[in-house]
Formats: C-alpha cells, sequence, structure tokens
C-alpha cells in the first residue's frame, strides 16, 4: 500500500471518515435540532461527490489490484453520491413527521453509501462480498427504523434473514471460484481462463452461485419475494434509497463480474440469464396488476426493472458490442435512479402516519387539487413505462437497441410486450389522479418539492439531450490491467 | 494427506444442510444458524483451497468473512429480539401484517 492507493479512494475514505466524526458530533447536538445531522451529512457527501468528479478520468488500479478505478467505478461512484443527497432530501422532513427523527438515520445512510462507493470500485470477489455487507447491514437497520411499528420490524428481518442468506451463496461461489482458479481478481480470473488453468467445472458452480447470490440483491424473479414486503414495511424514504442504491450496486457488481470474468461461461449461462431476465420481466409487470397499495406497485414495478437491466447480460460473450451493453445498463441506472426518486417523493408527500394515504386510491383528486404534483407523477409513471421524451423511453430504447445487436430477438420482443402491458398499472395512477373526485391530504415541504420538482425537470430535459450522457455512459467501460 | 475433495465435499453437504435449513424451517434464530452454516462452509472451502494451493489468500479471506458474520450477527440478534418484543413470537409464518 502506498499513497496513491489512498488517493484513488478518497471519496471512500471521505465518505466512512465523515460518517465515524458524526456520530461523535451527534452527542453535542440536542436532541430537538437532529436535523442540523442532515446537513452536516449532505456536506459530507457533497465533499465526496467534488472529489470523485475532480478524479474523473484515467484508469489505474491500487491495492494489489482489489480496486480499479476506471470510467465504469467513476460513473457509478457519481450516481450514488447524488443518490444518497436525494435520499437525504426525502428523509429530512419524513422522519420528522413520523416520529423517527434520530441521527442514526444519517449515519447509517452513509455507511451504506460507502459500501455502495466500494462496490463500483471493487476488481475482487472478496471486495465485491465486502462491499456488499456493508451496503447491506446499514440497510437492515434502516429497514427497521421505525420500530416499534409492526410492519418495518418485519420488513427489515425478512430483508436481513434473505439478505443474509444471499451473501452465503456470494461467499460460498466465490470460494469455489477460488479453488477454480486460484485466485479472487478479476484479472486473475480472465488470466487463468484464457491460459487454461482453471477448472471449468468449479467456476460453472461458483458462477451459478454468485448470481443467485447478487439475484438476491437486485431481486431478480425467482429470488424476489423478499422485496414487496421490505419495500411496503421499510419506511418509505428508506424504500427509496433502497431501490434505488441497493439495485445498483447489485448491477454493478453483476456487470462487473459476469461481462468481464465470465464471459468465457456463456455458453452455459446465456440460457439462464435469457430465461431469468424473461421471467423478471413477465413476472414483475403481471403481479404489479393487481397491487392497490402503491409501495407495493412500485416494489413489482423495480422487480420488472431488474428485468429490462439483466437483458444486457445475455450479451455477454458478444465483446465487439459490450461497450453499447454496459452503457445502456448505466444508462437505465440513471433514468431508473431519476424517475424512482421522484416517484418515491410523491409517494412520501401523499402519506399520512400509521401507513395512511398509501393506496392508489388515495390519489384521486390530485390533478384538479395539486396540479403541479400531478403533472410530475405523471412523468414519472410515463417515464417509468417508457413514453417519450422522458429518460425512460431512451433508456429503454437503448437496452432494446443493445440486445437486438446481440442477436436476441425473443428477448427484444418480450420487452417490448411486458413494457405494454405496464402501461396499464402505470396510467391507472394516472387515471385515479384526473379522473376520480377525492380530497387528497399533501404536505408542502421544502426539500421534498424540490426533490420533486428536480427529478421531474430532469426526466424531461435531459431525455432531450441525453446523447452526452450516453456517450459518458458507453465511455464507462471495464480496465482490465494486463 | 487427505485430497482436497474430501474437503470440498463436506463444505458443500454443509452448505446443502444451511440451504436445506432456511428453506424449511420456520424459527428465526434457527434461520439464522443455518445462515451461518453456509457461511462457515464458504470458510471451510476456502480454507482447505488455501491449503491445498499453498496460498495464503484463502486463509486472510476467511478473517474477513469472520469478521462479516460478527457484525451480521450483532445486527440479526438485535432485529429478532426486537420483534419479540413487539409480537412475542419470532416465528416467521407469522410474519404476515403485509399483504398484497
Amino acid at each position: 500500500m502506498n499513497f496513491s492507493d489512498l488517493t484513488t479512494i478518497l471519496p471512500l475514505i471521505t465518505l466512512v471518515g465523515w460518517a465515524i466524526i458524526l456520530i461523535l458530533v451527534d452527542l453535542f447536538i440536542p436532541a430537538q435540532r437532529k436535523g442540523i445531522m442532515a446537513m452536516l451529512s449532505a456536506i459530507g457527501i457533497m465533499i465526496s461527490l467534488v472529489i470523485a468528479i475532480c478524479q474523473f478520468g484515467g484508469q489505474t488500479t491500487a491495492f494489489s489490484g482489489m480496486v480499479v478505478f476506471d470510467g465504469f467505478s467513476v460513473f457509478l461512484q457519481i450516481l450514488f453520491l447524488i443518490s444518497g443527497l436525494a435520499a437525504i432530501a426525502l428523509a429530512y422532513d419524513y422522519i420528522k413527521r413520523q416520529g423517527i427523527e434520530r441521527s442514526e438515520y444519517y449515519i447509517l445512510l452513509m455507511f451504506s453509501l460507502s459500501g455502495m462507493t466500494l462496490m463500483a470500485m471493487a476488481d475482487d470477489l472478496i471486495i465485491i462480498f465486502l462491499a456488499l455487507e456493508l451496503l447491506s447491514i446499514p440497510l437492515y437497520v434502516l429497514a427497521g427504523f421505525a420500530n416499534p411499528r409492526l410492519d418495518s420490524e418485519e420488513a427489515a428481518l425478512k430483508y436481513f434473514l434473505l439478505g443474509s442468506f444471499s451473501d452465503a451463496f456470494v461467499v460460498f461461489g466465490t470460494a469455489l471460484v477460488f479453488g477454480a482458479a486460484r485466485t479472487t481478481t478479476i484479472p486473475g480470473i480472465i488470466a487463468a481462463i484464457t491460459v487454461g488453468a482453471a477448472n471449468l467445472i468449479l467456476l460453472m458452480v461458483g458462477a451459478a452461485l454468485i448470481l443467485i447470490g447478487l439475484g438476491f440483491k437486485v431481486s431478480i424473479v425467482p429470488f424476489h419475494m423478499w422485496t414487496p414486503d421490505v419495500y411496503q414495511g421499510a419506511p418509505s424514504s428508506v424504500t427509496a434509497f433502497m431501490a434505488v442504491g441497493a439495485k445498483t450496486a447489485g448491477f454493478a457488481a453483476l456487470l462487473r463480474v459476469f461481462m468481464a470474468a465470465f464471459n468465457t461461461l456463456a455458453v452455459d449461462l446465456v440460457p439462464v440469464l435469457w430465461a431469468l431476465a424473461a421471467l423478471t420481466m413477465i413476472l414483475g409487470n403481471i403481479t404489479a396488476i393487481v397491487q392497490g397499495n402503491i409501495k407495493r406497485l412500485l416494489a413489482y414495478s423495480s422487480i420488472a426493472h431488474t428485468g429490462y437491466i439483466s437483458m444486457v447480460l445475455v450479451t455477454i460473450n458478444q465483446s465487439r458490442i459490450t461497450q453499447h451493453a454496459v452503457g445502456a445498463a448505466l444508462f437505465y441506472l440513471v433514468a431508473y435512479a431519476v424517475t424512482s426518486f421522484g416517484a418515491w417523493a410523491v409517494v412520501i408527500t401523499l402519506e399520512h402516519s400509521e401507513g395512511k394515504g398509501l393506496n392508489v386510491e388515495d390519489y384521486a383528486g390530485l390533478g384538479r387539487k395539486y396540479p403541479a404534483l400531478a403533472a410530475a407523477m405523471t412523468v414519472f409513471m410515463l417515464s417509468f413505462t417508457g413514453v417519450p421524451p422522458t429518460l425512460g423511453f431512451l433508456g429503454k430504447f437503448y437496452i432494446f437497441r443493445a440486445v437486438l445487436e446481440g442477436g436476441y430477438v425473443g428477448l427484444a420482443i418480450i420487452g417490448v410486450l411486458t413494457s405494454l402491458v405496464s402501461a396499464y398499472y402505470y396510467l391507472r395512477v394516472v387515471v385515479v389522479m384526473y379522473m376520480r373526485e377525492g380530497e387528497p391530504l399533501v404536505r408542502k415541504e421544502f426539500w421534498l418539492s424540490s426533490t420533486i420538482f428536480m427529478t421531474a425537470i430532469a426526466t424531461v430535459i435531459v431525455s432531450i439531450f441525453s446523447t452526452p450522457l450516453f456517450t459518458w455512459a458507453s465511455k464507462g467501460i471495464m480496465f482490465i490491467p494486463k | 494427506m487427505l485430497p482436497v475433495s474430501y474437503f470440498i465435499g463436506l463444505a458443500a453437504v454443509l452448505f446443502a444442510i444451511g440451504t436445506l435449513g432456511v428453506l424449511i424451517r420456520r424459527n428465526a434464530i434457527i434461520i439464522f444458524m443455518s445462515v451461518e452454516l453456509m457461511l462457515n462452509a464458504g470458510n471451510l472451502a476456502f480454507v482447505s483451497f488455501a491449503r491445498a494451493f499453498g496460498l495464503l489468500d484463502g486463509q486472510i479471506f476467511v478473517f474477513f468473512i469472520m469478521a462479516m458474520a460478527a457484525a451480521e450477527v450483532a445486527v440479526g440478534l438485535a432485529l429478532i429480539v426486537d420483534i419479540f418484543h413487539t409480537k412475542q413470537s419470532i416465528d416467521i409464518d407469522q410474519m404476515n401484517s403485509m399483504k398484497g
């Protein structure tokens, strides 16, 4: 280890160090003024964000190849840190009015965020495991943050049991890959496969176990059972962060591991990945139709979006389109993050204590009483469906293009058809908002309103000028040191 | 020295027992114990491969995994105790307050 290793992971060090200092600072802040902690942690994340942006460009590895610094990692780090800021903006007023304002919320959020930024840089299966735990363990606590509310506690327990179950799969898979390739670094695994030194059966089983473990984290069907309950039970601000951050981190690992290291196993893996992506899209979208609770609806919609993103994994063995495929996945993750934070912010605006105001029917009359809020929600729903001119449309467009370039026409057709199905339940929200009479109860809170405003604007404006973002995302190729 | 495949076989059996335990048992503590068994199966595989290859890496990874497992215990037991306070039960079949 030397000094340049430390500068490579400086955004991460800043986050962790700042969070540890905040634990001490918290002692000196009186109980009524814990809102200061939100500001302080936002400042920490912003410092980390500035450092991450300054580091832009260049490729290097650090800590003997355990972490890698490349376009992919910088892109994801910036996405994670901005998500962290949005998560704080959503939580600030919400946890106050739910009576769960404790400063540990922000500290745990920062620790979870540091796990995500580590995941963006991880180039070794062990670091991927460590990052996975570092981001998950604070999230287990955050999911149960509204205790003694029973559904929050239940959500935390379910998330914890299934989360640690999936981590065990990652551990055992990593052990088998270590046995197959005699190393756990991704360049090392690639080298072992290239020279033919790897035991392919062990490697295959290991890759399958890692796929199951990470599949739980990003909720690929059939490993999605926990998602609706956890998303519904956890405090909404936590759910928003979980839906964006944990899923993006899981995909960071999936893309890094499967696109780079396991692409020689494609003959066996592609049919499985094909089936998983198709199943996820179909089941997620069809189950979402019958949901009456908006949090459950968004949970199933997030499963469906997992399906769309995991479509790109079927192109793992086609190196000529890897750049397009990874770029499309990263672009989709940005689109999903922006739209999700907006939609969840609207959900939080209408949510009352005791879980009231969470049914789709509670949105009746929103179009007449609060036209701006209803317009924003419409934008988010259209973006989730994939209607132009929104980010969601371009995300789907790039994904389908990458899949078609890979020659998987059938999968792309399933994707388009399930998108049509999804229009039914997304547009039902819009119909209820505009066509039904009702007296919605809305809270005007500065940070929530500005998050909704900014994400709605971004969903439309960025989609019109999307080319630079996609170019940047496709430059996020993974650096494989020789 | 025994061939490494014996140890990996044992690790695989432990992992399978752990997986079955998670899927079959309904008590949150027992499920959690089964998860620990799965993690230790991973540890055993790491150590035996490290010994067979003469590489120290695998043994160091086991320390990472053990530390992480300890952190999980700290959080997990707290969550289980917490839900026991509210519900007087840790049977996961009764964790059904959310439906949809």
